[in-house]
């Protein structure tokens, strides 16, 4: 047997430092965590439920995201990244997206879900192509270069193999024409480019997807119209029309078949910031309820000093902290090179829920002010929905979770 | 029990006056009127964090004068504080020394024109506008503040010291390239102890307390009654 102690000594060394608290942080993480929540308390928060209103993409705040080098946090130095590592950008999406959730989806659907999968899979030419001007996106006349991911499409979602988006090789073989649609896909109005998904051999079913980088100014692509959403409706979702759309031969991203591969990989690093995403939304339903309980008063006193407010407060905290700590974790296993697959489908999972938790509980600490635009508990309520669905819906991350915890078993 | 504010669990941040001063610096070096910007913080280990972000704001360097006394008049005072200054200034030879108008915790406002008076330097307090070119060769135009509206003052020749007011500039936020680049800029530290400088305090502090709540108001039914109210009530009127 084993000595618990040398155990516990191998643990501990072989993932390297892990990091449980904000104070914690090495300095940098700290710095970027003041920088974000600064940034988000002065120029977030104040706008959000006017652009919440006005379904309105807030190109202000995210140039000037940009201009602070969060929306290109992952890339290396040498396309123009920040060069940051997973911690920090699920610490950065945590904050963003407590003052915005839309400017955080923007955000997290540019780093992860665009720039990332290029970033891996891509050869150096694609990247100085596709990267370099969207980890710097802030053109010579002051728009931006966003991009998008398209992988679901109106006939399948949780199913992405099925995908019936098609590829053709061009009979001179120079060219791939791509036919089909994308639905669901954020970004769409704003982006000049995107990753799509779509099948080269429909006879290999999901190994016969390949993954693509997509000009969006290319003939015969059209934008659906703008989804009606419950929430971050300051972001723009439609469909993506494929109709013969040519794209040069080398826009093919990585290998003909590997893009179902791809798509996975990418969703795993894609949870990790949409659980911060979501964490974002449930810190700012503890902020507005905890806020909000101290100040109003019922039966001669703040409804803070009330058990059952208290047993709420507590909840909601118990849960955002936990999953936190979950999305740290699923992180901080990214930076170290290890398999994160279960881990950080554990985060969203629990991120997720969690958001809808404390933004229902905060309404309801609010009472009546909790149903009215003058707080924003309500479209916290309805910026949290999304987040159970959205890259991998909550059931998909049970099966994903429930099969690697097999697969240990069965060893 | 009203010696002074508990500062025990209390997150430290930049005093504001003081972010516009580093702003104002960095803005300085990106019009190349200044070379090299050297941020001091005078302070516990927490200061490295505050020095750590002037350099990620823009600073070249840091200095740390590393003391435990409080900074917020408790202890370490606006002299003692001005005389530990004049050290770092004298082993630096800047050509100018922004700093903040005030120390939010104690409102002093007192370091900066000490700090000039000890070096027998000129000064401009309250700056809501600096010029470095608009004075000729080597000085400053600076607008300052005052309760009467904006005065206008000029050094002729650097060094001087300018403290900002709030309306100098926006400081900016630190970007992430940039926070990164400061983990590899150079911070020295000093004991202020082992500065040849007295750090006792020359004041005591015999209270602090919160000022008395506000009191309610009261709704009067004509100007008469206000007047007679202010009269006899609020002794304001004579």
């Amino acid at each position: 047997p084993v000595s618990v102690s040398r155990v516990a000594a191998a643990v501990a060394t072989s993932s390297g430092r892990s990091y449980t608290t904000h104070s914690q942080l090495p300095e940098e993480h700290q710095m970027i965590y003041e920088m974000c929540r600064k940034f988000a308390d002065e120029e977030l928060a104040p706008n959000a439920g006017k652009w919440d209103k006005e379904h309105a993409f807030p190109t202000e705040a995210v140039t000037h995201l940009a201009e602070l080098g969060l929306m290109g946090i992952n890339v290396p130095g040498e396309y123009g990244g920040s060069e940051l590592d997973a911690l920090a950008y699920a610490i950065a999406m945590e904050e963003i997206s407590r003052g915005c959730a839309s400017v955080g989806v923007i955000m997290s659907a540019h780093n992860s879900l665009y720039l990332w999968p290029i970033q891996a899979f891509g050869t150096h030419e694609q990247k100085e192509k596709w990267v370099a001007p969207y980890a710097q996106p802030i053109k010579e006349d002051g728009t931006l270069n966003v991009g998008c991911f398209g992988l679901s499409e109106p006939g399948n979602g949780s199913d992405a193999g099925a995908a019936s988006t098609t590829a053709t090789l061009s009979d001179d073989g120079t060219e791939w024409i791509i036919n089909g649609t994308k639905a669901w896909i954020t970004n769409a109005h704003e982006s000049s480019a995107a990753v799509i998904f779509a099948t080269t051999d429909k006879s290999l079913k999901h190994k016969g997807i390949s993954a693509f980088i997509v000009p969006l100014d290319a003939e015969g692509f059209s934008l659906g119209a703008k989804e009606d959403k419950l929430g971050i409706r300051a972001s723009s979702t439609s469909n993506l029309i494929f109709d013969n759309v040519r794209i040069p031969k080398d826009n093919l991203l990585g290998n003909p078949g590997d893009g179902f591969k791809i798509a996975m990989k990418t969703l795993d690093g894609g949870r990790i910031g949409v659980a911060g995403q979501a964490l974002g939304i449930a810190s700012a339903s503890i902020d507005c309820a905890a806020n909000y309980a101290l100040e109003r008063q019922a039966f001669g006193k703040p409804i803070a000093s009330l058990q059952s407010i208290q047993n709420k407060i507590s909840a909601m905290s118990v849960a955002r902290d936990s999953s936190r700590l979950l999305n740290w974790r699923a992180a901080m296993m990214k930076d170290a090179g290890e398999k994160y697959t279960k881990e950080a489908a554990m985060a969203k999972l629990a991120a997720s829920e969690a958001a809808t938790m404390c933004s229902h509980q905060a309404i309801q600490v609010l009472g009546g002010m909790g149903y009215v635009s003058d707080m924003p508990a309500e479209r916290h309520y309805r910026d949290a929905r999304i987040t159970e669905i959205y890259e991998g819906t909550s059931e998909i991350q049970h099966l994903v979770i429930a099969g690697d915890v097999f697969k240990e078993y069965k060893g | 029990d009203k010696s002074g504010v508990d500062l025990s669990n209390v997150k430290m941040s930049m005093n504001p006056f003081c972010e516009i001063a580093v702003e104002e610096a960095v803005r300085l070096k990106e019009s190349k009127a200044a070379d090299e910007v050297v941020a001091v913080s005078i302070g516990p280990k927490q200061c490295g964090e505050t020095l750590r972000t002037a350099l990620a704001m823009g600073c070249d360097r840091a200095v740390h004068v590393s003391t435990d006394l409080r900074t917020d008049y408790m202890q370490l005072q606006p002299l003692a504080t001005a005389r530990l200054f004049e050290k770092v200034v004298e082993s630096e030879q800047p050509d100018l020394v922004l700093m903040g108008k005030q120390g939010i915790d104690s409102d002093a406002g007192q370091t900066g024109p000490m700090l000039a008076a000890l070096l027998g330097w000129p000064q401009a307090t309250f700056a809501a506008k600096v010029d470095a070119a608009g004075s000729g060769d080597g000085g400053l135009v600076v607008e300052r503040e005052t309760d009467s509206g904006t005065e206008t003052v000029t050094i002729p020749k650097l060094p001087a010291v300018v403290t900002c007011d709030l309306r100098l500039n926006e400081p900016r936020y630190a970007t992430l390239p940039n926070i990164m680049k400061a983990k590899k800029k150079k911070v020295d530290v000093m004991d202020a102890a082992d500065m040849g400088v007295d750090l006792t305090a020359k004041n005591e502090v015999l209270e602090v307390y919160e000022p008395p709540p506000r009191k309610e108001g009261i709704i009067v039914e004509s100007v008469d009654e206000l007047v007679d109210k202010l009269k006899t009530e609020a002794g304001v009127l004579q």
